[in-house]
């Protein structure tokens, strides 16, 4: 390792909501030495082109749009003087955590981390991932790509609309689209419930009659040079299409809002194992990932509908990444943890091993549900012994729920091999 | 005597407790489905006088990093308002500097509401 080498405390990849808040806790914690690094020329990341309200209900108590909220956590990462360096773009993290960066101010540069925070959010599923027939026409847009060229561009995209997914970007988009004097014909969901909030149904399609097809797909999408219309049909229990149900929108624009899948070229080159659930890292109580002093928060960790959530758990993360570098590194990198089970309902947890010996007197462990549920029951089970079982009239994958433990149940419990996280009928 | 129910989902929270609301010759006699106050009054207020924050940009004349601008109503304004504040807001462009909650647009389609600034540019 060259002498020249830089040396900083803690470095946050990535400077949206997650970065932002993770840098800003690790420097309350004690931890004044931190670095954001952005690739974008602004921080604030997503947030910047989410012009929408409802950002902030839980942590300020009042409905912010995006760039608001954003601009609370940029204000007070300015008060505490905390460093960024913008247009900067993380090439690689070793498991050593030598963060290697490229920008056009500086080259290329080498960073030794005390602790690394992985912040680097999420991207859209593509087009590709997905099989839709018909050709690559210019009108097909992801939901996030079109928030930005509307939001931040200023241009239009398209006038008559159709959307695939009805993921939140897709649901927001759907209104951004109406306000700018555009028809959005439809929203397609290929699922028999929708993935995204039930306030964004409400407030982005109901308030404009936008209807919501739900077990529904493209089957085909015509023109060449541009979109000219896509074929929509119902899909059965295993979602194939039912022939017969086709109906055909012309339209000049597709607009996709199908998923986000957490962002991990770089925790996969660290050699951080990845859930297959969440495709985010597999983390313990202290949001620290397989690598020792590698910590995780925020959409890449798994993909969150709230910010406001994504703010909490990456302060949890920045908080103690900085307990991390500012303890015995030897002490803080033990054992695993118990493992925690997602059963009956549960797709995954966050985190998915907690040691009780290291954590807080309370830890939340957020989930997420495989299908939509009515008076179904959330239980925590240590072993065989049920500690918590409380009532939900709905739940749905779309929202995230969590759960919350208390440390001296499980210290209270010996030989705890298994914390189970599952939804019961009674 | 008219009675009528309606079926709404909550949008006060991530809970989106799905709410019944009944109404005798338009008056809201009950609210039911809700978990606590803030379902009661959305009930209420959604089927008598519903209102929404419109969310929207303006572009921006003068910023070294910015072509557009997003602003939002500083209050709801009633839902029937949505398009006419829109149709209003066509044409109209900031001047950069540019704070959070600098007036874009005073009094907004006639609402009493101001359009306001909600990122700086």
């Amino acid at each position: 390792m060259s002498a020249a080498i830089e040396r900083r405390a803690i470095v946050v990849v990535g400077g949206g909501p997650a970065g932002l808040a993770a840098a800003i806790a690790a420097y309350e914690a004690g931890e004044h030495d931190v670095l954001i690094l952005e690739r974008d020329t602004q921080l604030g990341g997503i947030l910047n082109q989410c012009i929408h309200n409802g950002f902030g209900l839980h942590t300020f108590k009042e409905e912010l749009t995006g760039p608001e909220y954003a601009q609370r956590f940029i204000d007070r990462a300015d008060e505490l003087g905390i460093e960024r360096r913008l247009g900067t773009m993380v090439l690689d993290i070793s498991s050593e955590r030598v963060v290697t960066t490229v920008s056009a101010a500086n080259g290329i540069d080498r960073i030794q981390a005390g602790a690394v925070v992985l912040a680097m959010g999420c991207r859209e599923r593509p087009r590709g991932a997905l099989a839709t027939p018909g050709y690559r026409p210019a009108g097909v847009y992801s939901a996030g790509t079109a928030q930005r060229l509307v939001n931040i561009e200023g241009q239009l995209p398209g006038r008559e609309v159709v959307i695939l997914g009805s993921g939140d970007i897709g649901l927001i988009m759907a209104r951004r689209m109406t306000l700018e004097g555009a028809h959005v014909a439809c929203v397609a969901e290929i699922m028999p419930y929708s993935g995204g909030l039930k306030r964004n149904i409400v407030q982005c399609l109901d308030d404009f009659g936008i209807p919501l097809l739900l077990s529904h797909t493209v089957v085909d999408v015509e023109g060449r040079d541009r979109v000219e219309a896509v074929t929509i049909a119902q899909v059965d229990e295993r979602l194939k299409p039912i022939p017969g149900t086709e109906v055909r929108y012309p339209c000049d624009t597709l607009m996709l809002s199908v998923g986000l899948l957490p962002e991990n070229e770089l925790s996969r080159e660290a050699g951080v194992e990845l859930s297959p659930v969440t495709r985010g890292p597999v983390v313990d109580q202290s949001l620290q990932t397989s690598v020792a002093g590698i910590f995780a928060c925020g959409n890449v960790l798994h993909v969150h509908d709230l910010v406001d959530f994504v703010s909490q758990e990456a302060a949890a993360a920045g908080t103690q990444a900085a307990r991390y570098v500012m303890a015995d590194a030897e002490e803080a990198s033990a054992s695993r943890g118990i493992p925690v089970a997602a059963t009956d309902g549960v797709r995954y947890t966050v985190p998915s091993f907690i040691d009780p010996q290291r954590m807080d007197d309370t830890l939340t462990v957020r989930f997420r549900v495989a299908n939509e549920f009515r008076d179904r029951y959330v239980s925590v089970y240590l072993d065989d012994e049920r500690i918590q079982h409380r009532k939900k009239r709905v739940m749905a994958p779309g929202e995230m729920e969590q759960v919350v433990l208390k440390r001296a149940d499980l210290l209270a419990r010996e030989g705890l091999s298994q914390i189970t996280v599952k939804l019961e009928e009674a | 005597m008219a009675q009528e129910t309606r079926e709404l989902i909550c949008i006060n929270c991530p809970m989106g407790c799905p709410l019944t609301v009944t109404l005798e010759d338009g008056v809201v006699t009950s609210v039911s489905g809700n978990t606590c106050p803030r379902g009661d009054a959305y009930g209420r207020k959604e089927v008598t006088n519903p209102t929404r924050i419109v969310t929207t940009t303006v572009p921006v004349d003068g910023s070294a990093t910015e072509r557009m601008v997003s602003v939002k109503t500083a209050l709801d304004i009633p839902k029937g308002k949505i398009f006419d504040v829109v149709r209003e807001l066509s044409g109209v462009r900031a001047q950069a500097p540019v704070e959070i909650g600098d007036v874009v647009l005073a009094n907004v389609a006639g609402t009493g509401v101001d359009v306001i600034a909600t990122k700086r540019a």
